[in-house]
């Protein structure tokens, strides 16, 4: 077995030399995810948070014409505000997302009991402002609910009337029921960089050797082939390894910075949780390496194979995507799946919720199982005359 | 000692090597000369366990390349066509890969290593990563590379295509020394002139087929020429015929 080291060692210290493979697999790789995965998260959570909670700023032309309604739009955590000169040119330029107009006439309609008309300036196409301006039409229809209520009432009239039919909306979704996908994305963010650590290696193990020449002399070499392609895995393994830690850790410290509580989520990325998710995700660097490698060995050259794995790696991503999107609840036996079964467990550690440690070991034999499958196949494949090309 | 035996060996339909047995002794340099795609490289492949024949034969030293192949390649050094260094390694790290590969460790790595780059007359350049080599340079690490572990035979496959003048003089006197030393060397090559100029024995292959062996003197009254030239091209000439 002194081979398999004696590649391994090589391997590392190689990649270590190629100063522009190293610096794509082990710096972009981990510091695009979680700095992306903060970015969108920011963005998801801010959308979430923004439009029920923020004060909107609305500017008002003639306000002191209707003093009730300012009030309630006051209530409502609007803040009224002086109209500029000219309104529609204000929205228009995009200064302000909408300014309510009070004519003149508005009080003598109103007391009169007729319609009493409001103008609302709004720029359809700004897609920026369509959150504002329908929480101010939707305030306007409330206000316009009452003040039919009340005066129906006042004429004797019962306002069930006007309700043929009631609809009542019962809302069964949770703020951590809508953290499933940015939770989803973090292991896919994961998921991804330790992937692409170990990319470089396993093309060069097979495709680029071949390429470059070196393959013929090296299988010259008294050591046994499934050991020179043992020791080129074991080396992709690390550096996957390193990839995965470095992305954890750096999780770790990004999701500090992202507000989670904001969506109603006990998070608390704890150094335990860092280390339970490496120990999770750790068996998956066996399906990674082995996969990859198997993929490169039927490739012709370096390009070819850097084409075939980009399409790859989509693989293991796919089931967290679906887990996403049907918002799948863990249970035993998905723990079979590789891929899926560290998603949801990295997700409910980060959820800081119990896992059942027969859960915790289906998904890590299982996922071993795969990758030594794939490892095998990877060895079977290296034995081929055809590996020369 | 290298010994082919009724050697086959095809490629879907192409067959590359059709019948091929010859013997190439210690202290002898013994030439594969023939056309490009006469099956040189593909016999050489066999020889150095890389491509499995489909029927027939090879011993090196006595043990079948079949058979025992991790006990062959302890006693050959192979020159393949492409030298195949690790460009972001130096010409040191590269040849002590290969040392450590044969299992070499410690001091008698060292020392093994740094004989062959004196040796080999490598020191000047043996730091520097192996990208920016000229092509003499390249091909005397991988030379370098295959004597690591000393072997009794020595496979070159078409060792001095595209080397300058003093490269290639540089390199035939490294040849010699090998043979000098009792090695069995056995090279490819598809120019009659190298051949003439470094061989003692001389094997004469032509579409996947032996068409004349011997040594240059041998061959001359064979075909009943004075020019070893007209020899070849006399000898390639029978094939084509039949």
């Amino acid at each position: 077995m002194s081979g398999v080291f004696t590649v391994f060692r090589k391997e590392v210290v190689d990649n270590f030399h190629d100063r522009r493979t190293l610096f794509s697999s082990l710096l972009f790789g981990p510091l695009f995810g979680p700095l992306m995965f903060a970015l969108m998260a920011n963005l998801i959570i801010d959308r979430a948070v923004d439009s029920t909670e923020k004060t909107l700023e609305l500017p008002v032309v003639g306000a002191e014409l209707a003093p009730n309604l300012m009030a309630f739009l006051q209530q409502n955590n609007i803040e009224v505000q002086p109209a500029p000169a000219d309104a529609e040119a204000s929205v228009r330029d995009g200064r302000h997302d909408a300014v309510l107009i009070i004519p003149d006439e508005f009080p003598d309609r109103f007391r009169a009991g007729r319609p009493a008309v409001v103008q609302l300036v709004v720029d359809q196409s700004d897609s920026h402002a369509s959150a504002s301006t329908s929480r101010v039409r939707r305030l306007l229809i409330g206000y316009s609910r009452n003040l039919r209520a009340m005066r129906l009432q006042a004429r004797g009239v019962s306002t069930a009337v006007l309700r043929p039919i009631m609809i009542e909306d019962v809302d069964v979704s949770t703020p951590t029921g809508r953290s499933v996908v940015i939770l989803g994305m973090m292991t896919y963010f994961v998921l991804f960089s330790m992937l692409i650590g170990g990319m470089y290696l396993a093309i060069d193990a097979t495709a680029g050797e071949r390429e470059r020449g070196s393959l013929e002399p090296l299988l010259t070499v008294p050591v046994a082939r499934h050991e020179l392609i043992l020791g080129k895995i074991l080396a992709t393994c690390f550096y996957m390894l390193i990839s995965l830690t470095l992305t954890v850790t750096l999780f770790a410290i990004v999701l500090h910075f992202v507000p989670l509580e904001a969506l109603g989520m006990n998070v608390g990325f704890s150094a335990r949780s860092a280390l339970a998710t490496m120990f999770v995700m750790s068996p998956f660097i066996l399906v990674g390496a082995g996969l990859m490698t198997v993929v490169a060995s039927f490739t012709h050259s370096y390009k070819e194979a850097q084409t075939w794995l980009s399409a790859i790696l989509i693989v293991p991503t796919l089931p967290i995507l679906i887990a996403a999107v049907q918002s799948l609840k863990p249970s035993f036996l998905l723990m079979a799946v590789p891929s899926l079964s560290q998603h949801l467990l990295i997700t409910e550690i980060i959820k800081n919720e119990p896992v059942a440690a027969s859960w915790t070991a289906l998904s890590m034999a299982s996922t071993t199982v795969m990758g030594l499958v794939l490892i095998w196949l990877a060895t079977r494949l290296y034995q081929r005359e055809a590996i020369l090309g | 000692m290298i010994e082919a035996k009724n050697l086959q060996k095809s490629f879907g339909p192409i067959q590359a090597v059709r019948d091929v047995s010859f013997s190439a002794a210690d202290g002898r340099i013994t030439g594969l000369l023939g056309p490009n795609g006469a099956g040189k490289s593909t016999t050489l492949r066999m020889l150095y366990t890389v491509l499995k024949p489909d029927s027939g034969q090879a011993l090196i030293d006595g043990h079948s390349v079949v058979a025992h192949p991790l006990k062959v390649r302890q006693s050959i050094g192979v020159l393949p066509h492409s030298a195949g260094l690790y460009p972001n390694l130096s010409a040191r790290e590269n040849i002590r890969y290969y040392a450590a590969l044969h299992g070499l460790r410690g001091d008698a790595l060292d020392t093994c290593v740094e004989t062959l780059l004196m040796r080999l007359d490598i020191v000047d350049f043996a730091d520097r990563r192996a990208k920016g080599f000229s092509h003499g340079q390249t091909t005397r690490v991988a030379l370098a590379r295959a004597l690591v572990h000393e072997p009794r035979n020595i496979l070159l496959d078409e060792p001095t295509t595209g080397l300058d003048v003093m490269a290639t003089r540089k390199l035939r006197d490294l040849v010699r020394q090998l043979r000098d030393d009792g090695r069995c060397v056995l090279l490819s090559s598809h120019v009659m002139q190298e051949v003439a100029a470094l061989c003692d024995d001389i094997v004469i292959i032509n579409a996947g087929m032996v068409v004349a062996a011997g040594s240059p003197d041998q061959l001359r009254a064979q075909t009943g020429r004075d020019d070893l030239e007209d020899a070849f091209v006399h000898a390639l000439g029978e094939t084509e015929a039949s």
